[in-house]
């Protein structure tokens, strides 16, 4: 990945041009590739979302002199927090934004949108600009020990997963300096704080010998880059286990394994391409008998758009079935749908059962 | 005040009252007359049930006619009741017909009338008209008015019936652009101040500066429709020429928009050439000085147009003609007709070319119409419309508002029923202009100010039923639209149709209204184009506020980034502003200023304007109502509307 120091560089560079721009009457222009599934494609061999290459000119005109500006104090907050090596949560650089008069953000969302453009127009990653997420990155236990520093000493820090009893290791925003030591077979990485709960009281991880990462919901991008690195380092399968929706499927697994179209630019670190889908598969609600719910509007809509628009999908004639049975169906199951053959019947029967059947997978 | 000047005695006729009913809006009916040299109505019982010798029916037969033979014995009792009425006594009852219907209508109709008779006179003798009027109050709802002009002034001879004589006059036979028109105006209102306080109206006119002035004193009597000469002199007076009446009558006088100063006001607005002095009941004197010296075009008279001819109107120019047949009287006394058109109506219509006028029968005459509907026609000459011109309009209203904007229109002659008309259009936007209420629209109809029926008009019509939405104004459904504009429309005619006698409302003819709609879409898309300018201006001085918003910010953010100087980043600011400026271009300055009109005059805008309006039509006296001309679930349907309507 790229190094701080160039970080610096490509700002100054990038404010220089602008200068530069203004200085001898040209109209001044900011480009940054376009954030969205229209300009990925599915790159099969490194198994991620690419980007095609359409690229966003912003020029300075009356409609985008806000945005600009934005940009700009942003940018200059970023080469502040690496100079002086402290962090902003996203959250704080939006508060930072309240002493900028007029060019204030009104809601994070719109902070966290420039930032966004700034990492697609460096090809950096928001960590680097100095920003970071405002929750943390997701529960880790298991068969795993994290080798971290101590923030004080800088001294080597080993962090065993086995000794949080009902606790769990909290992933940090920044993975990147993070080693690790591990004889487990997989990581399951489940959907709900719930599932994660009930696994690690009953150590399901020993009996499996794996190691059990929660994302309660979408995974953060620490979250996604811990899961990789760990898959790479230790040459391990990830398992995903979600609710049996095109939420989980779509918005979790599938940004988990491949990366999302809103952060291209990043994905090649981020994805998981290692990833499985291990349930609650539409079979698995016909095989296991279970409750469900009607899927919403936003649920049928939220599959049509990736039959339609998700190269992933496109790529998965599985996927494409599994999508489409589903929407049939018109039903859902939550993960917790298992309680209903007994609590315990997920580490009992259904994940023994679906970890020993591959072709109950989806890839 | 003159109906008729210049001593031309051949062209004043009295107007018999079934040619009255070709051209007026009066239904014949209700009132028809078989002798069409005497103006006699005679009465006829039609109602059996009726007893009231006060219910008195108009009917075309002179014989009463029983309808049914069980009421045979009931309508010979009837008949000792009835006799004939004189059109004097019909419109004595009827007064509301000619815009008597109350005491502050009375004294604008009264003045009204006067004026249009002065101005006519003055442009037909190409005289620069100076009209000056009193109004005295002489107790409580008694007034005396005094009108005089700087006219032709009026033969001796003539006075007597000009004055005193309804439909007497020179105007209603003519087709010619004028104000006046079936000569019943100043007679009625002669008739009304007799009426209400027995008083005789006295004229002074002079027709030579050498000679006296005539002095009459006059009454009608109605029962004739004769004038009555109650006193008869000459006198000396200061004028070169000129006349003047001078009417005592029972009026209220009140300001606001249908009061005599509005209507003094806008016919100076539309008579740029006028003077007017006026002398209010209370207060100053008022000087309604001409804008221009220069007179309107004389207006041509034309002869009828066959289209515009109906069987009544033809029947009696064929027994008046000076021809020796039909072909001739076609060709010379109507418009566009030669010897190929005539012949070819001739033909269309079955007749010989050499059937003598006078033995044309009425289903000839039919035949006759008939064949003229059936001729192409060249449409009349429209040279004989005097237009105002939109500059001299635009000016006028200039003078009335302080807008921000204004528009005008002159169209081109168009033809209805064989008659020329032509519309004018003046709008005036924003400014000073109330913003939150409707239009206001001020009508004029051959160069007099329209002030009473506004919803019964054409114009209202054809204002309406545009879609000013697309012009960028307020508009819901086919009301009026909303915002702060004035706009003027003229109609000018050699025959103005109005829908009553009182000439306050122009008749819904299709062709007219059309053409009142072109010429108002036509300032409304020019309203449209500021409008849109202005909006347009707008936004970018929005943008470009925004655009100076956030400018600093960005030079501030490059200054912390590449660690400028303070004089580094104020180049940039200065460039990034040169730079806006340089794509955006100038701005036009589009807001009011309030002294950019110089025509406005706001002593002049405030004339009329000082009081709060008084709601009309309630002190209507039902004078008309004892006669029982309409059946009577007509006349409470129309009673009740005036009620709840009031008039305007």
């Amino acid at each position: 990945m790229i190094i701080v120091a160039d970080v610096i560089k490509k700002i100054k560079g990038t404010a220089e041009g602008i200068r530069q721009d203004v200085l001898q009457g040209r109209k001044a222009e900011l480009e940054a590739p376009v954030r969205s599934l229209n300009n990925v494609f599915y790159n099969e061999k490194d198994g991620y979302f690419e980007l095609k290459g359409q690229i966003k000119k912003r020029t300075l005109t009356a409609n985008t002199v806000k945005t600009f500006a934005q940009t700009l104090r942003v940018m200059a907050l970023s080469k502040n927090l690496i100079e002086t090596v402290d962090i902003a949560t996203k959250r704080e650089a939006y508060y930072v934004s309240k002493n900028w008069g007029e060019a204030r953000f009104s809601e994070q969302p719109e902070s966290d949108a420039v930032m966004d453009d700034i990492e697609a127009m460096f090809g950096v990653n928001r960590e680097q600009l100095g920003f970071i997420a405002d929750e943390h990155g997701g529960s880790v236990a298991g068969e795993l020990i994290v080798v971290d520093k101590d923030p004080n000493t800088g001294k080597e820090l080993k962090i065993d997963c086995t000794k949080f009893g009902s606790g769990s290791y909290s992933i940090p925003s920044d993975v990147e300096h993070l080693r690790f030591e591990t004889k487990a077979k997989f990581v399951l990485a489940i959907e709900t704080q719930g599932m994660f709960e009930r696994l690690n009281k009953h150590t399901y991880w020993k009996k499996a010998n794996c190691i059990l990462v929660s994302m309660s919901g979408v995974p953060t991008r620490a979250c996604r880059r811990f899961i990789r690195r760990l898959s790479d380092e230790a040459n391990i399968d990830v398992f995903v286990f979600t609710d049996g929706d095109p939420y989980g499927f779509l918005n979790i697994y599938r940004t988990l394994k491949v990366g999302s179209g809103n952060a291209a630019h990043i994905n090649e670190f981020f994805c998981v391409p290692r990833a499985k889908f291990l349930g609650i598969t539409p079979r698995d609600i016909e095989e296991y008998k279970l409750p469900t719910h009607p899927l919403k509007d936003v649920d049928n809509k939220r599959i049509k758009d990736g039959l339609k628009n998700d190269p992933f999908v496109h790529r998965y004639k599985s996927w494409q079935v599994a999508l489409k049975e589903l929407m049939q169906k018109g039903k859902r199951a939550e993960q917790q749908a298992l309680a209903k053959h007994g609590l315990n019947f997920v580490i009992s029967n259904y994940l023994p059962e679906k970890l020993k059947d591959p072709k109950s997978w989806l890839e | 005040m003159e109906k008729k000047e210049k001593g031309d005695k051949g062209a004043e006729k009295t107007v018999s009252l079934d040619s009255f009913t070709d051209k007026s809006s009066i239904d014949a009916s209700k009132i028809t007359i078989k002798d069409i040299n005497n103006p006699i109505i005679k009465p006829v019982n039609k109602s059996s049930t009726s007893t009231s010798n006060s219910q008195t029916q108009l009917s075309n037969n002179s014989e009463i006619k029983p309808e049914k033979s069980s009421a045979n014995a009931k309508a010979h009792e009837l008949a000792k009741s009835q006799r004939e009425i004189s059109i004097a006594e019909f419109f004595e009852k009827n007064r509301h017909l000619l815009g008597f219907d109350n005491k502050r209508k009375s004294l604008l109709t009264t003045i009204k009338e006067a004026v249009d008779n002065s101005l006519d006179a003055c442009e037909e003798s190409d005289i620069l008209p100076e009209i000056v009027v009193e109004v005295i109050e002489m107790g409580t709802d008694r007034f005396r008015i005094v009108v005089e002009d700087n006219g032709p002034g009026i033969v001796e001879k003539q006075i007597p019936k000009i004055f005193a004589k309804l439909l007497y006059g020179s105007k209603f036979h003519k087709l010619k652009m004028q104000r006046g028109q079936q000569g019943i105006g100043i007679s009625a209102a002669v008739m009304y101040s007799q009426l209400t306080t027995g008083k005789s109206t006295k004229i002074l006119s002079k027709i030579h500066p050498s000679e006296p002035a005539n002095y009459f004193e006059l009454k009608i009597n109605t029962q004739k429709n004769e004038p009555e000469i109650i006193a008869k002199g000459t006198k000396e007076w200061h004028k070169d020429t000129g006349t003047r009446v001078e009417l005592e009558l029972e009026a209220s006088y009140t300001k606001g928009s249908q009061s005599v100063d509005e209507y003094l006001k806008q016919t100076a607005i539309i008579n740029p050439h006028v003077t007017i002095i006026y002398q209010p009941p209370k207060g100053e004197q008022i000087m309604l000085v001409r804008a221009t010296d220069q007179k309107p075009k004389q207006a041509h008279e034309i002869k009828p147009h066959p289209y515009g001819v109906e069987i009544g109107m033809l029947i009696k120019m064929l027994s008046n003609t000076t021809a020796k047949n039909v072909k001739q009287c076609l060709m010379q006394d109507f418009s566009r007709v030669g010897d190929k058109t005539a012949e070819e109506i001739l033909e269309n219509s079955s007749m010989l070319s050499n059937t003598k006028p006078g033995d044309v029968s009425r289903d000839m005459a039919e035949k006759l119409i008939e064949g003229i509907r059936r001729t192409k026609i060249m449409m009349p000459p429209t040279d004989c419309i005097v237009p105002i011109g939109s500059e001299l309009l635009e000016k006028g209203l200039k003078k009335e508002v302080n807008a921000e904007f204004y528009a005008s229109v002159s169209r081109s002659p168009d033809v209805y029923r064989g008659n020329p008309f032509l519309i004018e259009a003046a709008i005036a936007y924003g400014g000073t202009l109330p913003k939150d209420s409707s239009m206001n629209i001020m009508r004029f109809a051959n160069r007099v100010p329209l002030l009473y029926q506004q919803g019964a008009c054409a114009v209202s019509e054809a204002v309406s039923s545009t879609n000013w939405k697309q012009y960028g104004l307020q508009q819901s459904g086919s009301n009026m639209p909303q915002g702060p504009v004035v706009l003027v429309v003229h109609v000018a005619s050699v025959w103005v149709p109005f829908t009553s006698e009182a000439k306050e409302a122009i008749a819904h003819y299709p062709e007219m209204i059309k053409e009142i709609k072109l010429a108002v879409q036509e300032v409304g898309r020019e309203l449209y184009k500021y409008l849109s300018k202005k909006r347009r201006v707008g936004d970018e001085l929005k943008k470009r506020s925004y655009i100076e918003l956030y400018m600093p910010h960005i030079s501030d953010a490059l200054k912390e980034i590449l660690s400028l100087t303070d004089s580094q980043k104020k180049d940039i600011e200065d460039k990034l502003s040169i730079l806006m400026e340089k794509t955006r271009g100038k701005l036009e300055d589009m807001s009011f200023d309030p002294n950019k009109n110089e025509e406005y005059d706001e002593d002049f805008a405030n004339i009329g304007k000082e009081e709060e309006e008084e709601q009309e039509g309630n002190d209507y006296d039902g004078y008309g109502e004892t006669i029982e001309e309409k059946d009577s679930s007509k006349k409470k349907s129309k009673k009740k509307s005036k009620d709840v309507e009031g008039d305007e």
